[in-house]
């Protein structure tokens, strides 16, 4: 039974010193040619896809507001374009940027995630991801959100799944999906019909206003982008609780999900389940490869003056022992696994020739791109058009 | 080199009747194979910029999506990050609302661009007033008019803020001193409370290549010259013609001192397009062969629609004009710029139909305009070079009429006849479009 693996790519890599690393290159985080390296790197591993985190909003350590270190990575490209540029220099790996729905235009992101399918021949994805920082709101001006650490101290704790702002941040990422797959869906495959002798180019009886009304927005449709090779591009959501699981079951096609154990992973898979048959599960992790692996964390963590923190479980080894715990995790259900390098590019090469030649000597990963698109490395369907079901 | 200069800049094929689908040519409007054609061969031709015009709802014709021209296209944006892995020299310029979108947003992936294409980015500020596009958005509505351009130049002063906010080399890098930013203020603070926009915060981008990305503007209003004047690196518009391009011209750059700004720092570009021929007699039957193609009988009679504001589709668009008075009312068109004063349109188009004898279809090819340019590729060297000597344009924005070969003749054919005439580049001397443009 073969496993999908994806990598998470964010600036140096996902430890804050990881910058400062030998085979680090902080000068070049924001030319194409330091992310082209990273993705045809992955590309060469056989990969399912990379995706690529993004923010309205500098990185920091503090909860709600911007920071003053100098000495930790600040700054992110728009990640929906930076996939777009990395599109033609690869040829089956998918692309799944992160992009916000809080402050964002449904519309705009439909297309562009639509255009970014067309531009990569049916390797894209979407990471919809909610915005509840009230420094961020403010780079918009049009929303007072309550600043963050408040919500977080409110009485009862840290649970955001009770706050009833951040359930209306989830509940406007639902239409916001919603919006988009309905955009995707507007034109039928074969609206396109060039028909020179009534000079028609499209039939539009197969052009479809989505006329969605909802509590946040309201959008008429139809696209205008015709529908992207895979129809509908794949939505991934990252989720470590249950209203985000809740988001993940409803709208997305693999949840990212954070178990720090085998039984916490099983335990996690049981819930999403109940929630969704279909949903790819997917486990995030943090790793720190090769035979140093653990000296070359506590030294980035002395660099940066404190313990790496992470939502996901941290791995630290050899990729042999990584092996083992991916087809473990495997076994408690988790289909496929994100992999947050801990340094880039060094992590991401240990993945890419190491980790998946251990796996495919236990005949658990591919030796070769088995389809064209992104749906078809995960195993998922192209969808019909929910509109040409219904005529 | 003392002969100015032309600029040339390479249209996509849009969403308007100028596109033939019909020729058997004709390739796809939305594979990126196309836009990579069309875009590699506008380097090809060591041309400025690629252009991308954007459209947020699809026009409707008589309550109904206008299905007679091309229909659909990609996001401006993405599509012009992933041409900037295809091509290496050639700017990238994309229209994108400012109505519809907000600051923070639109300036960091403008930037984004700007970064990943090594200074080649473009942006082409329009803005719409139509509630029928705000139907497809968060904000909804519409502005008036006057709004509109006190958005778009508030959005424009906003984005330059965010653009400059960050130090000039703010990202150090040095891993043995620990700093990633060189100074403790390498990214400052841009606190901006306008009429539109309230917006208070850090930038998350270091400053791309060109500073700020090039700014076009496209449009032809009083509004829209003062607008290019404070604001705009390039302006887009019609007046494709000699005298008129003169007299625009001169209107024009005459405002920029208002604003502290010299002559060549607003280059105007006429979008025009072109037919060429061995001879001149080909290249006149090639355009009125385009023509044809352009104005179909079932686009002659949308057209005719649009003026009368009425359904006319029982008539024959090969027989004459009907006895018919234009309904002047609400207007069968949406998602379009509206036809001013119909009732004189019509009432010239008549005149017109029976001074000449014209069928419906002959009569719409003729109104609504040939080609800009027509003739061998010597003339239309020539034309394009006399333009710019004269003081009518800095160069053109030109718009071919097939996807994706309809710039292949003209740069295999016209461009070595300008780079002759020692008007043109005969290759990119930088590497920005600023620089392309001579405007850094």
């Amino acid at each position: 039974m073969t496993l999908h693996l994806a990598v998470a790519l964010d600036g140096a890599g996902w430890h804050p010193a990881a910058w400062r690393e030998p085979s680090a290159a902080p000068r070049a985080l924001f030319s194409a040619r330091y992310w082209a390296g990273l993705v045809t790197e992955a590309e060469r591993g056989l990969l399912d896809f990379v995706t690529i985190e993004d923010a309205l909003g500098l990185q920091s350590t503090l909860t709600d507001a911007p920071d003053e270190r100098t000495d930790q990575v600040r700054g992110r490209l728009d990640a929906v374009l930076l996939a777009a540029r990395l599109a033609p220099l690869t040829h089956r790996i998918g692309l799944v940027p992160t992009a916000t729905t809080t402050h964002t235009e449904p519309f705009h992101v439909a297309i562009g995630i639509a255009a970014l399918d067309h531009v990569s021949g049916g390797r894209a994805g979407w990471r919809p991801q909610i915005s509840a920082r009230g420094f961020e709101s403010r780079h918009f001006g049009r929303r007072d959100f309550p600043p963050l650490d408040q919500v977080l101290n409110r009485p009862g704790g840290a649970d955001l799944s009770a706050d009833p702002h951040v359930r209306d941040l989830f509940a406007e990422a639902g239409d916001a999906v919603e919006v988009a797959r309905r955009l995707w869906d507007s034109w039928e495959d074969d609206a396109e019909i060039r028909d020179v002798p009534t000079g028609r180019f499209i039939d539009r009886d197969k052009l479809h206003y989505i006329d969605f009304a909802g509590r946040f927005f309201s959008v008429k449709g139809p696209s205008i982008t015709p529908r992207s090779p895979q129809g509908q591009p794949v939505v991934a959501a990252l989720a470590h609780a249950r209203l985000p699981y809740e988001f993940a079951a409803a709208h997305a096609d693999v949840v990212f999900v954070t178990p720090h154990s085998a039984e916490q992973a099983r335990a996690i898979v049981t819930e999403v389940r109940e929630l969704s048959a279909d949903v790819k599960i997917f486990a995030d992790l943090v790793v720190f490869l090769g035979d140093d692996a653990a000296g070359r964390k506590a030294r980035l963590d002395e660099l940066d003056g404190a313990e790496l923190a992470s939502d996901a479980a941290i791995f630290t080894g050899h990729v042999r022992e990584l092996t083992g715990l991916l087809l473990e995790w495997q076994s408690a259900g988790i289909q496929g696994f994100r992999l947050r390098p801990g340094a880039l590019p060094y992590d991401l090469w240990q993945i890419a020739s190491g980790l998946t030649g251990e796996l495919r000597a236990r005949q658990a990963f591919r030796s070769r791109y088995e389809a064209p698109t992104l749906r078809g490395l995960l195993g998922l369907p192209r969808p019909a058009s929910r509109y040409a079901e219904a005529r | 080199m003392s002969r100015k200069q032309v600029h040339l800049a390479a249209h996509f094929p849009g969403v308007n009747n100028t596109t033939v689908w019909t020729d058997p040519r004709s390739g796809s409007q939305i594979d990126f194979a196309s836009f990579t054609h069309l875009a590699r061969t506008a380097e090809r031709g060591k041309l400025d910029f690629f252009f991308l015009a954007e459209g947020l709802r699809l026009r409707e014709l008589k309550g109904r999506i206008h299905d007679l021209d091309v229909v659909g296209r990609p996001e401006s944006l993405t599509v012009l990050s992933a041409l900037a892995a295809v091509t290496h020299r050639l700017g990238l310029a994309g229209t994108v609302n400012a109505t519809f979108n907000e600051p923070y947003e639109l300036a960091r992936r403008l930037s984004t661009l700007d970064h990943l294409s090594g200074g080649r980015a473009a942006w082409n500020v329009v803005t719409t007033s139509d509630a029928f596009t705000g139907e497809n958005f968060r904000r909804g509505g519409f502005l008036d008019r006057a709004d509109r351009y006190e958005r778009a130049a508030e959005f424009v002063r906003l984005s330059r803020e965010l653009w400059d906010s960050w130090q000039p080399d703010a990202v150090l890098g040095d891993q043995a001193a620990g700093r990633f930013l060189g100074q403790d203020d390498a990214i400052g603070t841009v606190r901006h409370r306008g009429a539109h926009f309230s917006v208070e915060g850090r930038f998350t981008l270091p400053r791309g290549p060109q500073g700020h990305p090039v700014v076009i503007q496209a449009g032809d209003s009083g509004e829209g010259r003062e607008f290019a004047a404070a604001h705009a690196d390039v302006i887009f518009t019609g007046h494709g013609s000699l005298e008129d391009g003169k007299r625009f011209y001169a209107d024009v750059k005459g405002r920029l001192a208002r604003y502290g700004r010299q002559p060549h720092q607003l280059k105007i570009m006429p979008g025009v397009t072109f037919a060429l021929g061995d001879t001149e007699e080909e290249a006149a039957e090639n355009a009125a062969a385009i023509r044809r193609r352009q104005v179909g009988p079932q686009t002659a009679i949308a057209f005719l629609e649009q003026v009368w504001g009425r359904d006319m589709s029982a008539y024959d668009p090969e027989g004459p004009l009907p006895d018919l008075e234009p309904d002047l009312s609400d207007g069968v068109s949406q998602g379009r710029v509206a036809i001013k004063d119909r009732a004189a349109v019509a009432a010239k188009w008549r005149a017109l139909a029976e001074e000449k004898g014209l069928s419906i279809r002959e009569l719409v090819i003729e109104v609504t305009g040939r080609q800009t340019f027509i003739g061998t590729p010597r003339t239309v060297a020539r034309m394009i070079d006399e333009h710019v000597q004269a003081g009518a344009a800095d160069g053109f924005i030109l718009v071919p009429h097939l996807t994706p070969g309809g710039l292949d003749e003209f740069v295999d054919r016209v461009v070595p006849l300008l780079q002759e005439r020692g008007a043109f580049r005969a290759d990119y001397t930088g590497t920005t479009l600023r620089e392309h443009l001579e405007l850094a």
